[in-house]
């Protein structure tokens, strides 16, 4: 009887990764590309003007997205980091190290919207609350892993530092997921979550997962090209 | 049009957040590609 098994290690090799990541990255750069286009038509012509916050509250459909994508994508980071820790294999900690900046530029953006919206809606562009301050740890857990990994020359020496900092850091993604209920914020609370229906419009939280598609999408499309740069700079 | 650019007086506060974060991933794209281009070189 022959079986056949799936080479799971296969391309755990950066030479045989970098053609399919090539593959992935483009179809997912596509699907970006038409998750962004009806997320923004979705967002701006369907979903209607809400009742309390007027106009404004249309940066949700970027806000939300992006926050969700900081939280997910230093996870992701972190468990690649891991992975390269425990299996000393390259590939991954090439992962984490290609996921970071993407990481940091969506927590800047949740950080820079979260401020144009609050200016309307709360009076403040900044507040020092629990939600708040923890995303902008966030934001320097990522810049601290990119100065980490820059400033050591000794590339698996880099990687495993950079590892052990990712996975310590991974204890302030439940601090920021749960703030608003651990602390008394201004933040409001989730208005999705998986337990119950999202208390909001339909459409508005069609537009929502619809943008969060789209960077989702974006962000594998970005770390892969990057992954493919890593590759090319570090094998030859 | 005119009322859609305006987004009811939000209209910094919504194109703000919008131009800022169009731009940051257009420059993160343009650098890539940018790196890209030279690895291949």
């Amino acid at each position: 009887m022959t079986t056949h098994s799936i080479k799971w290690f296969w391309y755990a090799s950066p030479q045989t990764f970098f053609p399919l990541a090539g593959k992935i990255a483009r179809l997912c750069a596509v699907l970006a590309g038409l998750f962004l286009v009806s997320g923004l038509y979705v967002g701006f012509f369907v979903a209607p003007t809400d009742a309390t916050q007027g106009e404004a509250y249309r940066i949700i459909f970027i806000h939300v997205p992006a926050a969700w994508m900081s939280m997910f994508l230093y996870v992701v980071m972190a468990f690649w980091a891991a992975a390269g820790l425990a299996l000393n294999t390259r590939l991954s900690a090439m992962m984490a190290r290609a996921l970071a900046p993407t990481g940091a530029l969506f927590t800047f953006i949740a950080l820079w919207t979260g401020a144009f919206w609050g200016k309307p809606t709360w009076g403040t562009w900044w507040v020092w609350d629990a939600r708040l301050t923890s995303e902008l740890i966030l934001l320097f857990l990522y810049f601290g892993f990119m100065a980490l990994q820059a400033s050591i020359d000794d590339r698996r020496r880099a990687d495993r530092a950079g590892a052990v900092l990712a996975l310590v850091g991974v204890v302030n993604i439940p601090i920021i997921y749960y703030s608003v209920q651990w602390w008394n914020t201004l933040h409001q609370g989730a208005s999705v979550s998986l337990t119950r229906a999202p208390s909001m419009a339909m459409t508005m939280f069609a537009g929502m997962i619809l943008m969060t598609f789209a960077f989702w999408m974006y962000s594998i499309a970005v770390a892969l090209t990057r992954v493919r740069c890593l590759i090319a700079e570090e094998e030859r | 049009m005119r009322e859609f650019f305006a987004m009811g007086g939000y209209a910094l506060y919504v194109w703000g957040s919008y131009a800022v974060t169009f731009a940051l991933l257009a420059i993160e794209v343009v650098l890539l590609l940018k790196r890209k281009r030279e690895t291949q070189t």
